[in-house]
Formats: structure tokens, sequence, C-alpha cells
């Protein structure tokens, strides 16, 4: 869990803030502060995608599930207990 | 008629009719109208005048839409600003347009306070959400929104504003790197309004789904068109996240979906089938061109959707729309004039030119802008003499040619703004903010393709002699002064930069061929193996560049 938490943050902070010094805590939408806007959701997904081996389907592209650190966290754990296959067919 | 007049009027004739969904809830005309009023009432209580610039900082939501009709009512002119602008842009608008007051979210104006300390304007700072404390000053005055909302008055004030007085300041990229205000009156928006409802039809019964910023005119025109036929706009605040957009769309039986580029091949890239679009009558497409691949693809897959592309620029919102019943003909065309307007191309000395030839795309109509604020020189160059005297036509300062039927079709734009999302970057404006750096010793910003972004703004920067900074240090540089939009993709340092003949830097050079950079460019970003990384790649075909404006 707190493997997870912190990977998270240190991506975030790494890729989105580029290491500038904002402070977010692990409850603060991304959205809502300004550190992730409309295109970043993709790039969160293909890390998450690529880090964590799971896949993320077009329905589960939400807030909940996507918007601040706790939701990330719920989130790759509940996909990682239903053991999901990591390939996922691109759909175009 | 002042522009106000829409929201009055369908106040009037339907007041139960609902006019917004934002933040989950519903808002009748009667009440979006009433509030209004009461936040009209209470700019005029502090002391704004007819005239004065209003400048709004909000995202998406209800007050956005109150605070744009509360300024107009008053007799003044909003002033939309891109919620991400950072303090120090923030300032500099604020200087330019001389606003007398800023409507901004608590949070928002706490991170301003020291930049706008010492700054004569706003006068008045309207504060939404959670009060300020006591030590943050940055106008004179600082209130509340709930609290002049309370106070405020449910009648419509007095007119105070002709329909040739300013309604609107919009700011916009210009090649120079200072962004210039483009002023519209109410007479130039009612036009435009008029115009676009027409073409696309809207009555009582559209549901228009809008997730563009109303800090963007492509955005903004949504307001203005539903205000004036009585449709309801679903106001959402980002397309982050398309399967909750698509969802919202379904619930509320949308019939209106404007897109830019991005979100169509965002779109694209889901499986579209789940999701029941039978409510859907249009889907509209501006800020860039839609490459023709996704409008094929959006075709095929919404067969019962009109699909109208359209072209605009903030100096008369839009120029342009493509009949849907063309589409299947023309795919890479954006149409004709719309209503009311007269579009044409013309050669190096005005003269109108034949199908076939390239030249530049005028557009005469009463919703072209009165010019830019304070810039006379900036003016004269895209407003010149028109047919009759004194009357003035818009060089758009973009190419096209005409087929000969006279369906317009984009060539390139005269200067080097870039487009990426179907917003323009100024690239001598991210080369300024790269300047600023103590390490930078030349910087040249470019855009370059991207499946998603239609262009993605790159950074090419050379350090000066001992300098040490990094590819990432020089992102976040940008990112802390930069909207969201504009802060580079890419950055790349180099040993030097490319030059043509006569000593100028050869951007194009850069955007085409690599130029055995010395390091790896460092990217904000690397796409994942995973689905969502490999359907980007598999969208490939990069699309057309056309930078269409909004």
């Amino acid at each position: 869990m707190n493997d997870i938490a912190s990977t998270l943050r240190t991506f975030v902070r790494e890729n989105f803030l580029f290491g500038q010094d904002t402070p977010f805590s692990d409850d603060d939408s991304f959205l809502g502060l300004g550190i992730i806007d409309s295109t970043g959701v993709l790039e969160l997904v293909a890390l998450l995608e690529k880090q964590f081996e799971i896949s993320v389907a077009d329905d589960e592209l939400v807030p909940e599930n996507l918007d601040s650190i706790n939701n990330l966290v719920r989130f790759i754990q509940r996909k990682r207990e239903k053991h999901e296959p990591a390939a996922a067919a691109a759909q175009v | 008629m002042q522009l106000e007049s829409f929201l009055e009027s369908t106040a009037r004739r339907m007041p139960d009719k609902t006019a917004l969904v934002a933040d989950r809830s519903r808002w009748t005309y009667a009440e979006l109208d009433a509030a209004a009023n009461r936040i009209a009432h209470g700019l005029m209580a502090h002391g704004i005048e007819r005239g004065d610039r209003v400048a709004i900082c909000l995202e998406n939501g209800i007050q956005a839409a109150v605070a744009i009709f509360a300024a107009l009512k008053a007799g003044a002119a909003f002033m939309m600003v891109n919620p991400t602008t950072k303090a120090d842009k923030l300032r500099m608008l604020l200087e330019d347009s001389q606003a007398a007051a800023l409507v901004a979210p608590a949070t928002r104006l706490a991170a301003l306070a020291q930049t706008l300390n010492g700054a004569t304007n706003p006068r008045l700072a309207i504060v939404v959400g959670r009060p300020l404390s006591s030590e943050f000053a940055p106008a004179r005055r600082c209130v509340a929104w709930e609290e002049i909302l309370r106070d405020g008055r449910d009648a419509i004030p007095p007119k105070r504003a002709i329909d040739l007085d300013l309604a609107a300041l919009a700011y916009t990229s210009g090649s120079t790197g200072t962004p210039k205000g483009v002023m519209l009156t109410h007479a130039n928006l009612v036009t435009a309004a008029t115009s676009i409802a027409s073409y696309l039809e809207n009555t009582a019964d559209d549901v228009i789904l809008n997730v563009l910023p109303l800090s963007f005119g492509y955005g903004l025109c949504q307001l203005f068109t539903a205000a004036k036929v009585g449709a309801t706009v679903v106001l959402e605040r980002s397309f982050a996240y398309p399967h909750a957009v698509l969802q919202r769309l379904v619930e509320h039986r949308a019939t209106g979906f404007p897109l830019v580029p991005t979100m169509a091949a965002m779109l694209l890239q889901m499986d579209l089938g789940k999701y029941d679009w039978s409510s859907l009558r249009y889907l509209t497409n501006a800020g860039a061109a839609l490459p023709v691949e996704h409008v094929r693809k959006l075709r095929r897959i919404l067969p019962h959707v009109r699909l109208y592309l359209m072209y605009g620029l903030t100096e008369c919102l839009r120029a342009s729309y493509l009949p849907p019943e063309e589409i299947d003909r023309r795919p890479d065309s954006v149409g004709r004039g719309i209503p009311n307007e007269e579009a044409y191309v013309v050669d190096e000395e005005g003269r109108r030119v034949g199908p076939g030839v390239v030249g530049e795309l005028v557009v005469r109509g009463s919703h072209v802008m009165q010019g830019y604020w304070n810039l006379p020189a900036e003016t004269d160059r895209r407003l010149r003499p028109g047919p009759l005297p004194g009357q003035r036509v818009l060089y758009t300062g973009d190419l096209f040619r005409t087929d000969e039927e006279g369906y317009l079709y984009f060539v390139s734009r005269k200067d080097d703004i870039i487009k990426s999302r179907g917003e323009k970057v100024s690239p001598r404006e991210v080369e300024n903010v790269l300047c600023q750096h103590p390490d930078v010793a030349e910087a040249a910003v470019v855009g370059v393709p991207d499946p998603i972004l239609g262009q993605a703004v790159k950074a090419v920067v050379v350090l000066r002699p001992g300098g040490a900074t990094t590819e990432r240090d020089l992102l976040r540089h940008c990112a802390g002064r930069l909207e969201d939009f504009m802060t580079p993709k890419f950055v790349e340092i180099r040993e030097s930069l490319p030059r043509t003949p006569n000593g100028k830097i050869d951007k194009r050079a850069l955007v085409s061929r690599p130029d055995s950079p010395t390091l790896p460019p460092v990217q904000a970003w690397t796409p994942g193996n995973g689905a969502a990384g490999a359907e980007l790649q598999a969208l490939g075909g990069t699309p057309s560049l056309a930078g269409q404006g909004g």
C-alpha cells in the first residue's frame, strides 16, 4: 500500500510537476489543483499500465479511480486482486 | 441589441427551462438571469462603471456563466482568463487591460497576493469560495461572491451599454509573444451567435455538452448560442476523463457536442459502440483541422450525426463552416463563409483571386472585432479598408485556396504560431520564458506533429558557457510560468541552433530533421507498453497541422 502510494507520488512529482515543490495531499484532486491537465490523464494511464502491470479499460477512466493518490491506490489494489490479464485489445 | 438580452428574453419566455447543468446541479433560465442581476448590482455598487473590464479567472461552472452575464448587465466588458494562467502573466493581463475587477477562487487569489502586491489593478476582487484571510489584499477592495449574490437585487439593472460598446476583451497569442486583447462589441457577439445558431439549426430542444473552457472563444460561443435559443448547456470542466464525459452525454441526452481535434483523437481510441448516441444531432470541430482519417472514422461510427467542420479565430469568433451534406465529398474543406458574412481569398495586393490560387483569407461581417486593445499598428495590419468607405475587413493571417465551387481549404498560417490542443501558442512567448532562465543563452520553440495534440510544443535550448541546467529543470521552469497548453512537451539541449544563410534560426530544420542532438530529448512523458500507449501509436497517421483558429 505504502509502496504504491510513494511510487505514485514520485511519478506525479517527476512527470507532472517536473520536481516542483507544490504541496499536495493524498486526497487532493489532480485536476482540481491543476497538477494534471486533460491530456495528462493519458500519460498517467500509460504509466499505470507499465509500472503496475494492469490494463485500464475505457470505462475505468473516471476520476473516482484516478484523480488522487488515494483513489489510484485503491484502484490499483482492486485491479491486482482481480488478477486481470495484462493485455488489452487496442480498439481504434 | 445587447448581448445579455439573449439571456433576459429567454428567461422571460421560458423561465423554467434548464439553462445550465454544472457541478451536478441544474439552473433554470430564470435562476441564471436572477443570479446575474444580483452580481451585476453588486459590481455597480462596488464602483464598476460602463466600459470597465471585469476579468474572470474561473473554471467552467455556474459562477463563470453568471459572472459573464453580470459584467454585461453592469455595462462592463468581460475578460476571460484561462484558469491555468500563472501569476506573472495574470498580472500582465490585468495591467494591460486595466481591468477594474477580478473574479477568481479564493485559493487562486491567495497565490496571487504577492505578485499583485503594488499593482494598481484590479480595484476590486470578487472571491469565489471560502473567504480570504485579512492579510491578503490583492485589490483595494475584496468582497465575497456569496455576499454580493445575497445582497444584490433580482431586477434587471438599467441598461448602460449600447451595442457599440465593448462586451468582451479576449486575449489571444500573437507572433510577437505578447498577447493581444481582441475588442469585441455587443454587436459583434450578437451577430456571431445569431449566425452560428442559424447554421447549426439550434433550438430550445438542444442540449449542448460543452467541455471546452469558457476562456476559449469556441467554448464561450456555446453559452451565447444556447442563451439565444433557450437551449441547455451541460458544462463540464474538461475532457480529462472521456468516459465520464460520455456518461454525461448519455445521461442528459445531449444533442450537440463541440470538439477540438484532440478530443476527436481521444474519442477514436475508445469503443464508442458502448454508448447510446441516439440523442446526438450534431458534432462540431474547430480549433484546428480534423484529420480526414478522423472525419471518416467519426462518419462511419456515428452515421446519423451531422458533423460540422468549422474555422474561426478570436478576431471574429467564427469565419466558415462546411455544411454537413458536403462532408463526404470534401472532408478536407472548412466550407464557406457563415451566414451574414463574406469570406474571400486575396493576393498580396488585396485583389480577389480565383479557384486554386493560394492567398490570405479575408472576412467581412458585423462580427469582425474593433481592433486590438491599445495596439493601433497591429490593428491596422489586420483590419484594412473594405469595399465601402469607412468599412474595415479582417485579414486573418491564414492562407487558403478555394475549389471551383468556392469551398475553402486551409493551406498554412502566415506566422509561426503553434496550434496545440486547438489553442494558439506563441513560440516567442515560450522562448521569452525560457530565456528568463539564468543558464539559457538561446531558445527556439517549434511545433512538432503529435497524434493527439495536433502539434506538440518543443523547445530547443542552447546553454550559456558553464550553464548546468537540465531538460527537466527547464520543463519545471516553464510549467511554473506558462499556461498548461503552452508548456513544452519536449525540451532538448543542444550545442547550437541551425541557422539560415542570413543568420536567423532555421526553425524548419528544427521540425524536419533531428540535426544530431547532443543529448536525447527529454519528454514530459514516455508512452508505456500498455493498451493506451499502443493505441496512441496505432492512431498514427499524424494529423495535418492546419492551424485552424478557435
